[in-house]
């Protein structure tokens, strides 16, 4: 019974062992949510192409990934905003990879399709509160927001000019909870990355434009935001992140990147 | 006129306390039954041999639950390697070392009281310790550690729970023969008390694998492949993050239902083992 | 003669060395639960009291407003203790009258092929992992509450009141059931012969009897509410409103576990450990009511 047990445990230690030997160095990265598929999709084809490399993301938000990267906790920071001062004067280097749209999103069966910069903000800071003073149903306006800390919300608050002002029904973590909440609920309206949009949501246009990659790209949809990679200044990238690094900011990784629905911006 | 009135008010009482109990009795059963029923029918029809066997793709937009089910292998057996002496050998202590009745009531009181702990705690000071403090990172291994400290009270009672049935003749007629005390627990009281160490992982591993909050920020959430090892020393997620993170932060209802499916049949089998175990040892002990 | 005594000597003070450290290691392996709950709570009281000190243990406890991000935070955590105090209030309301008749039931009227499969079904309930229970309330019980009572959005104090009900049934309906199956026969029987019914004996004798058994199965049912985060998290919409039964609202416990994976360090971080702590002592207090609960019923 004894020595089963131990032979037991002995060739699942051996076998782990074989299969965990080959790989070699690693990339961390940390940070936004909104960049998931982009990043996620990248480190995919990196690591398919180098064997011995893994690299890891770690899904936390922008604010806590630039906090990582200061700290020395990752090797690459993520942020769907731009560095605050204080947080360049810490140090910190931004490079932008891609651009991506905010979308404002409704429930598919919501009427409303279109709305102006202007009643956005009046629509989040609670000034209306009732679909039909836009031309819908009647029925009581739920604001599906992120959490404090979020690039996301960062950016559609700046871009929309409602900082701190908005009340939230809802504060959700990541990107895919607001989607599928404001997919949910037909009162709902949130703001989500276009690159994580399904068809389950419809997108609302602001001021005329239709939020899409193009639309994105040549700025006439103004409700957008970069996506950063955040290194820290002065001290160099381990070898294999900085190979990582030179990789995905080369024109090499553009199709990826819009694949994943941004718009790279090498 | 009076105790005929009182004779009706008895059979009323009889009545409704009767309904009452059928009422909350029936929907107990219901819920449960719900609950099986409702998640195995969403989650059945999504569990295919693609899910369960490969690794999440971006690539190929496809979702592969296979590093997850790993993690939550290697959590088990990390756990369980490290929480059965620990919880095996404070119970021998409480029950055959130690004198001191104070020391007893302190050992049990902070079994207790860790029991009674919430796991978001848990996960909170494994963060610290393990995590930052010991510099383990978001690793499995890190989360192993948190959850054998939430085990330690379950492993501990079931044996000693089991050591008290071992009948002091045993000990006696063993100590008779010339035996020292260790060689006695060895040979003759450790065997004789398996059903209750068994019981105490089956117990855990439920644990183990239903926790999820304690291993939030202590395990991670990637999906990466890992062999044993080098799995340990990374960040990964069980079965229980992976449903929270594609229900709630993806929205990948079917994913999350299928892992729901697995993670209800794993408990029904659970559940299972352990009533047929400790059914089977107490007839072999009355035989 | 005296040779083989010397050897024995020899033997035996090997092997009495060798017990006394197999002594000292059992030892060692017996503190290691105190020495977890030390190291619990000094970590806990270590991290929590910088914050509280900083924001002041009045403006901390009875604060209105938490904005941990805003340009002029503000770290006021009354909401989550009173979102906590009513979501338990509210699920005990729930939980402990369908436990109780349910437990009543089991362990006095039901026959017993019906007892050991309703026994299995409420251990099944209590192994259900708690992401399930809060996959299963965001899908149906969410959507459910905003249809039935017509409120714009699903995601409540409410919704949450009602998975802790169903989370917390079998601790209570367990050591309920416990207790009631230790009352002494004689007792029911002395009642039978007085003339009392069946369902009297039941609710005037037994319960009684168990009481201090039952109160304890409320109390490990409070300790469990207040403490659940997961399932809790994905139906109530997390926003740090004061509660009410259909706002969004946010727990002690949600209030750490969804902003501890991208709080900044410093004061926005130091402040989800004071909350951890105030939860601690939550949890500390009702663990000592438990003791005392558990206590009396060995004496009584």
């Amino acid at each position: 019974m004894k020595k089963m047990l131990i032979i037991a445990v002995m060739a699942i230690l051996s076998l782990s062992l074989a299969t965990g030997c080959s790989k070699g160095g690693s990339v961390s990265t940390d940070g936004s949510t909104s960049m998931e598929k982009v990043i996620g999709s990248l480190a995919e084809a990196y690591m398919l192409a180098n064997d011995s490399v893994s690299v890891t993301y770690n899904p936390t938000g922008s604010g806590s990934g630039i906090t990582a990267v200061a700290e020395g906790r990752c090797d690459i920071g993520l942020s769907s905003r731009y560095l605050k001062a204080e947080e360049e004067a810490n140090g910190l280097t931004a490079t932008i990879l891609a651009y991506d749209g905010i979308a404002i999103i409704v429930h598919p069966d919501n009427p409303v399709a279109a709305l102006t910069l202007e009643q956005i903000a009046a629509v989040f800071t609670g000034e209306i509160t009732d679909w039909s003073e836009l031309g819908g149903e009647s029925g009581s306006i739920v604001l599906i927001g992120r959490e404090a800390g979020s690039g996301t919300r960062d950016g559609f608050e700046s871009i929309v000019g409602v900082e701190e002002q908005c009340a939230y029904r809802q504060e959700l973590t990541s990107t895919g909870d607001v989607i599928t909440t404001v997919a949910s609920n037909p009162n709902a309206i949130g703001y989500a990355s276009l690159a994580a949009i399904k068809d389950n949501v419809k997108m609302i246009s602001v001021d005329g434009v239709i939020p899409s990659e193009d639309a994105v790209k040549d700025g006439s949809y103004k409700v957008q935001r970069p996506f950063l990679l955040v290194t820290k200044a002065g001290s160099e990238l381990s070898a294999d992140a900085q190979a990582f690094f030179d990789y995905i900011t080369s024109p090499n990784a553009a199709e990826i990147i819009s694949a994943a629905g941004a718009v790279p911006a090498n | 006129m009076l105790t005929k009135n009182a004779s009706k008010r008895r059979t009323a009482y009889g009545l409704i306390m009767k309904t009452l109990m059928l009422a909350a009795t029936t929907v107990t059963c219901a819920l449960v039954l719900f609950l099986i029923g409702y998640v195995l029918v969403r989650g059945i029809p999504n569990i295919s041999w693609k899910l369960l066997s490969t690794s999440p793709s971006y690539l190929n937009d496809s979702i592969g639950i296979l590093p997850d089910l790993l993690n939550t292998l290697y959590i088990v057996i990390a756990t369980l390697v490290i929480v059965l002496p620990l919880g095996v050998g404070a119970a021998i202590y409480l029950n055959e070392y130690c004198k001191s009745k104070r020391l007893v009531s302190a050992i049990e009181f902070a079994s207790e009281t860790l029991s009674g702990i919430p796991s978001i705690i848990y996960g909170l000071v494994g963060m610290l310790f393990f995590c930052q403090f010991c510099g383990l990172q978001t690793s499995l291994l890190a989360g192993s550690l948190t959850l054998v400290i939430m085990n330690l009270p379950t492993v501990m009672r079931t044996t000693q729970e089991s050591l008290k049935t071992v009948p002091n003749g045993y000990r006696e007629g063993a100590f008779g023969l010339g035996a020292g005390k260790w060689r006695v627990i060895r040979t003759v009281v450790l065997p004789n008390s398996v059903d209750g160490i068994i019981t105490g992982c089956i117990l855990s591993v439920g644990r183990i694998l239903g926790e999820s909050a304690a291993l939030l920020f202590t395990a991670g959430f990637a999906h990466t492949l890992n062999g044993f090892i080098e799995g340990l020393s990374r960040s990964g997620a069980s079965l229980t993050v992976a449903l929270y993170v594609y229900a709630k932060e993806q929205g990948e209802f079917e994913v999350a239902f299928a892992i729901a499916a697995i993670l209800m049949i794993l408990t029904l089998l659970i559940n299972a083992s352990a009533s047929w175990i400790g059914g089977y040892f107490k007839r072999r002990r009355t035989r | 003669m005296k040779r083989s005594d010397k050897k024995r000597n020899i033997r035996g003070r090997k092997n009495k060395r060798l017990e006394r450290a197999i002594h000292g290691v059992f030892l060692l392996l017996g503190l290691v639960t105190v020495g977890c709950v030390l190291l619990i709570s000094v970590y806990l009281i270590i991290s929590g009291i910088p914050a509280i000190r900083e924001i002041g243990l009045i403006d901390f406890l009875f604060g209105k407003t938490w904005a941990s991000t805003a340009e002029d935070p503000q770290f006021g955590i009354l909401p989550f203790i009173l979102t906590s105090v009513y979501g338990t209030a509210g699920a005990i309301l729930i939980g402990v009258p369908i436990g109780f008749f349910t437990a009543v039931y089991l362990a006095k009227v039901a026959p017993a092929r019906i007892k050991s499969v309703a026994s299995s079904a409420v251990s099944l309930l209590a192994g259900i992992p708690s992401v399930v229970y809060g996959l299963v309330g965001m899908l149906v019980l969410v959507p459910a509450i905003r249809n039935i009572f017509n409120v714009a959005d699903g995601a409540s104090l409410l919704a949450a009141i009602v998975v802790l009900s169903v989370m917390i049934l079998p601790s209570i309906i367990k050591v309920s059931l416990t207790a009631l199956e230790a009352v002494p026969k004689e007792y029911e029987e002395a009642s039978l012969a007085l003339g009392a019914t069946p369902v009297e004996t039941y609710f005037r004798v037994s319960v009684p009897a168990a009481r201090s058994g039952i109160a304890a199965s409320v109390v490990l049912g409070v300790g469990r509410a207040i403490g659940e985060a997961m399932a809790v998290m994905m139906v109530s919409g997390n926003v740090a409103n004061m509660p009410s039964l259909f706002q969004s609202v946010r727990f002690l416990t949600t209030a750490v576990a969804g902003e501890m994976s991208y709080a900044a360090e410093g004061l926005q971080r130091q402040a989800l450990f004071s909350i951890a702590l105030v939860l601690f002592l939550f949890i500390m207090l009702i663990n000592a009511a438990l003791n005392f609960l558990l206590k009396r019923k060995k004496e009584g």
